[in-house]
C-alpha cells in the first residue's frame, strides 16, 4: 500500500517532483563538479604552479651551515664542498618521486672578461634528456624553471645542438655593460682554464642573474676544475599545502613525531617531508623549501579550494531553499489528503515517512542526474582552466549521497513541520 | 448500553461558545441523526465525538473511556480503531483507485486486505467500479466509496458529516438505503445534517442551537427495516 500511495503520488505530481528532482540535480551537480575538481586542483594547481619555479634548493651540508650561520644566502664562504654530479638520479627514486616534476644543476665560478672585470658563470641543463636509474628519462633544465626568462636577442641555448659546450647565455645588464650581443664570441678566463664562448642569447631574468652567464654544466665544470660537482640542485615538486603535523615537522625536526605522525608526515608530499627524502639520497645535502614559493603554492591552493568548498556550500543552500519551497507547497496542496489520511488513523511519523519517501526517491534521481551532470562540468572546468580532463574521483559519490540526503532532509523540514501541526478539522470541513 | 455519553461538554474559541454545557448519551445501535442551522455547533460536536478536536471542557466518554483529556497521539489510535468517518466532500485520494481508497483506512488501521476492501465495496454496489478512479465516478458513486472506507475496520460509530449535502437525490436516497442497512445489522450511526429529509429518517433526532442542544426526540415516523 506504501508503495501504491508513493507511486500515485509520483504520477499525480510529475511536473513538481520534477521539479525537485532538477533542484536537487543542480545543487549535486555544482557540488559534484567543485568536489571533483577541488580533489584534483592540487595536482592540476600545483603544475600551473610549477611556472614559478623551483620550490625546493638543495645545497651541501657544510655550505648550509655556513649560510646559516652568516645568514648569507648562497655565499662564496665554502667553495670546498659539493654536491655530487652522478648522484643526480636518485633524486627521481625518492618515495614520493613522482611528485618530482623538473630538477636542474649548479655549479658556479667567476671568470675574468676580455675588459678585464668579472662576472659569474653558471653551468648548468638548459633542455637536458636524462636516462634515470629506474629506466625512465626526463627532460629538464633551466628551460623549465626559469620559464619567466625573456630572451631579448637570440635564443634559448640548445644542449641537443653540436657544439653546445661551446655556447653561453648572457645576462641583459651584462650584455649592456660589455657590449656583448647575440652570436658574439666572449673570451672567458679562470684560475683552471680558459674558453671562447659564442653567445646564442641574450636574457632578461629581472634580477641578479642578468649580471652571470649560464653556459652547460660540463663547459663550467671544466673551466672551474670542478668535474662531477655541483654546488647546488634546484627541483620543482608537487607538494601538499603544510598543516600543523608538517610545520611541526619542519620545525622541529622529523625525530620530534611520534612513530605514527612520522609516517603519516613522511607519506604525505609535504614539501618537508620530500626535502627529507632527497636529503636522504644526496650524500652530504641539505635540502631547503624555498619558503615564498612553498607558501604561496600552498596559501593559493587553500584559497582555491575555500572558494569551491564556498560554492559547494552556496549550491547546497540554494538547493535547501528551492527544495523548502516546493515540498511546503506539494504539502500545502496536499492538505486535504493528508488531513484525510490522519482523519482516518494515520500518525504524524507514518505521514511524514511517507512525504519523506517521495521527497528522498525524488533526490536520489535528482542526485543521480546531478552527479552525471556535475562530472560533465568537471570537465568543462578542467578543460577550460587546466587544459586537461578532471580524473573521476570515487570518494565524491558517498559524499555527495551524504550532501544530497541531508539537503533534502533539511529542505523537507519546514514542510514536515507544517504537516505535523495541520489538523483534520480545518482541511476536511474547510473549518 | 450507552456507547457514547457526553456530559457537560463545552467548546470555546475566544468568547465564541460553539458547544455549551451539551450532554447526550448514544446506545449501540442506534442512528442519531444532529441537526441544526449553519453555526449551531453540529460539526464541532462531530470533530469532539470523532476525537478530531478536543472539548474545552467537560467528558466524552466513548465505549467507557473518558477520551476529553486524551493526549492527540492517542486520540489518533481511538479514531482509528472506533470511528469510521463519512465526509460530505468524500475526501477520496485521488490517484487511487476505489479499492485502494478503501484499503488506505485498513494500511492505518492493521494490514491492507483487498479482498475485504472488496467486499466492502460491494456491500454499498460498486465492485464493479472497484478500480476506477475518483475523478471517473458519480458524487453518489464517491460518497459510496466513502462509507465503504468508513465501514471497512468495522467501527463502533460511524460519523457521518452532511453526507447528502453533495448529492442528487437519487444518490441521496442510495445512500439513505445503505445507512438503513447498516443500522439493521447493528452499527451506530451518528448523521449530522441540515436536511429534514435526512433527519426524518434517523431513529432519534438531536437539533442544536447557538451550541445547545434545544430538541432532542425520537422520531415517530422512524421504521425498523
Amino acid at each position: 500500500m506504501f508503495f501504491r500511495m508513493i507511486r500515485g503520488a509520483f504520477a499525480r505530481q510529475k511536473m513538481k517532483m520534477l521539479m525537485i528532482a532538477l533542484t536537487i540535480a543542480l545543487g549535486a551537480s555544482l557540488a559534484t563538479a567543485m568536489l571533483n575538481v577541488m580533489m584534483d586542483v592540487g595536482d592540476k594547481v600545483n603544475q600551473e604552479l610549477k611556472a614559478y619555479g623551483a620550490n625546493i634548493t638543495v645545497v651541501p651540508k657544510s655550505r648550509s651551515v655556513l649560510d646559516d650561520l652568516y645568514e648569507m644566502e648562497g655565499s662564496e664562504t665554502d667553495q670546498g664542498s659539493y654536491l655530487r654530479e652522478d648522484e643526480l638520479g636518485k633524486i627521481k627514486t625518492i618515495f614520493w618521486a613522482f611528485n618530482i616534476v623538473d630538477f636542474t644543476p649548479f655549479i658556479d665560478t667567476q671568470v675574468s672578461l676580455p675588459s678585464g672585470s668579472e662576472a659569474k658563470i653558471v653551468g648548468t641543463w638548459f633542455n637536458h634528456h636524462m636516462e634515470l636509474p629506474t629506466g625512465e628519462t626526463l627532460d629538464t633544465g633551466i628551460q623549465n624553471l626559469r620559464s619567466w626568462w625573456t630572451i631579448t636577442s637570440g635564443e634559448w641555448l640548445d644542449e641537443t645542438a653540436q657544439k653546445s659546450a661551446d655556447v653561453c647565455m648572457v645576462g641583459e645588464v651584462l650584455a649592456q655593460n660589455e657590449g656583448i650581443s647575440a652570436g658574439d664570441s666572449i673570451h672567458v678566463k679562470t684560475a683552471a682554464g680558459e674558453k671562447d664562448l659564442t653567445v646564442a642569447g641574450i636574457y632578461n631574468a629581472g634580477g641578479d642573474e642578468d649580471n652571470q652567464i649560464f653556459a652547460p654544466l660540463d663547459t663550467v665544470q671544466a673551466l672551474s676544475g670542478t668535474d662531477g660537482k655541483l654546488t647546488s640542485i634546484e627541483v620543482s615538486a608537487l607538494t601538499t599545502p603544510d598543516n600543523d603535523l608538517a610545520r611541526k615537522a619542519a620545525k622541529e625536526g622529523p625525530e620530534s613525531l611520534s612513530i605514527s605522525q612520522y609516517e603519516t608526515w613522511y607519506c604525505t608530499a609535504y614539501v618537508s617531508s620530500i626535502c627529507f627524502q632527497i636529503q636522504e639520497v644526496i650524500t652530504d645535502s641539505v635540502a631547503n623549501p624555498v619558503r615564498q614559493v612553498a607558501d604561496s603554492e600552498g596559501a593559493i591552493m587553500e584559497k582555491t579550494e575555500l572558494l569551491m568548498v564556498l560554492i559547494t556550500l552556496l549550491s547546497l543552500l540554494g538547493s535547501a531553499l528551492g527544495i523548502t519551497n516546493l515540498v511546503t507547497a506539494s504539502v500545502m496542496e496536499r492538505s486535504q489528503e493528508i488531513g484525510l489520511l490522519k482523519a482516518v488513523g494515520a500518525t504524524d511519523g507514518r505521514i511524514s515517512a511517507l512525504i519523506l519517501s517521495e521527497v528522498m526517491i525524488t533526490g536520489v534521481i535528482g542526485a543521480v542526474i546531478g552527479y552525471f551532470a556535475g562530472f560533465g562540468f568537471a570537465q568543462i572546468i578542467g578543460q577550460t582552466v587546466f587544459g586537461s580532463s578532471i580524473d573521476m574521483k570515487p570518494m565524491v559519490i558517498p559524499i555527495v549521497i551524504a550532501l544530497v540526503l541531508a539537503v533534502t532532509l533539511l529542505g523537507s523540514i519546514p514542510a514536515i513541520r507544517m504537516l505535523l501541526r495541520l489538523r483534520p478539522t480545518e482541511v476536511l470541513h474547510g473549518r | 448500553m450507552s456507547v457514547l455519553e457526553i456530559k457537560n461538554v463545552s467548546k470555546i474559541y475566544g468568547d465564541l461558545h460553539a458547544l455549551d454545557n451539551v450532554s447526550l448519551s448514544v446506545e449501540e445501535g442506534e442512528w442519531v441523526a444532529i441537526m441544526g442551522p449553519s453555526g449551531s455547533g453540529k460539526s464541532t460536536l462531530m470533530n469532539i465525538i470523532g476525537c478530531m478536536d478536543k472539548a474545552t471542557s467537560g467528558q466524552v466518554i466513548l465505549d467507557g473511556r473518558d477520551i476529553a483529556k486524551e493526549s492527540q497521539k492517542k486520540l489518533t489510535a481511538i479514531r482509528r480503531d472506533k470511528i469510521g468517518l463519512i465526509f460530505q466532500q468524500f475526501h477520496l485520494v485521488n490517484y487511487l483507485t476505489a479499492v485502494e481508497n478503501v484499503m488506505v483506512s485498513q494500511y492505518y488501521h492493521s494490514i491492507p486486505d483487498e479482498k475485504e476492501a472488496l467486499e466492502a465495496l460491494d456491500r454499498v454496489g460498486l465492485r464493479e467500479r472497484a478500480h476506477h478512479l475518483p475523478s471517473q465516478l458519480s458524487g453518489g458513486e464517491q460518497q459510496r466509496v466513502c462509507i465503504a472506507r468508513a465501514l471497512i475496520n468495522y467501527p463502533q460509530i460511524v460519523l457521518a458529516d452532511e453526507p447528502t449535502g453533495n448529492l442528487d437525490e437519487a444518490n441521496e436516497n442510495i445512500v439513505l438505503d445503505i445507512f438503513k442497512q447498516l443500522h439493521k445489522e447493528g452499527t451506530t450511526l451518528i448523521v449530522v445534517t441540515h436536511d429534514p429529509e435526512v433527519g426524518e429518517v434517523a431513529q432519534r433526532t438531536i437539533t442544536l442551537e447557538y451550541g445547545k442542544i434545544v430538541r432532542d426526540v425520537k422520531n415517530a415516523t422512524f421504521q425498523e427495516t
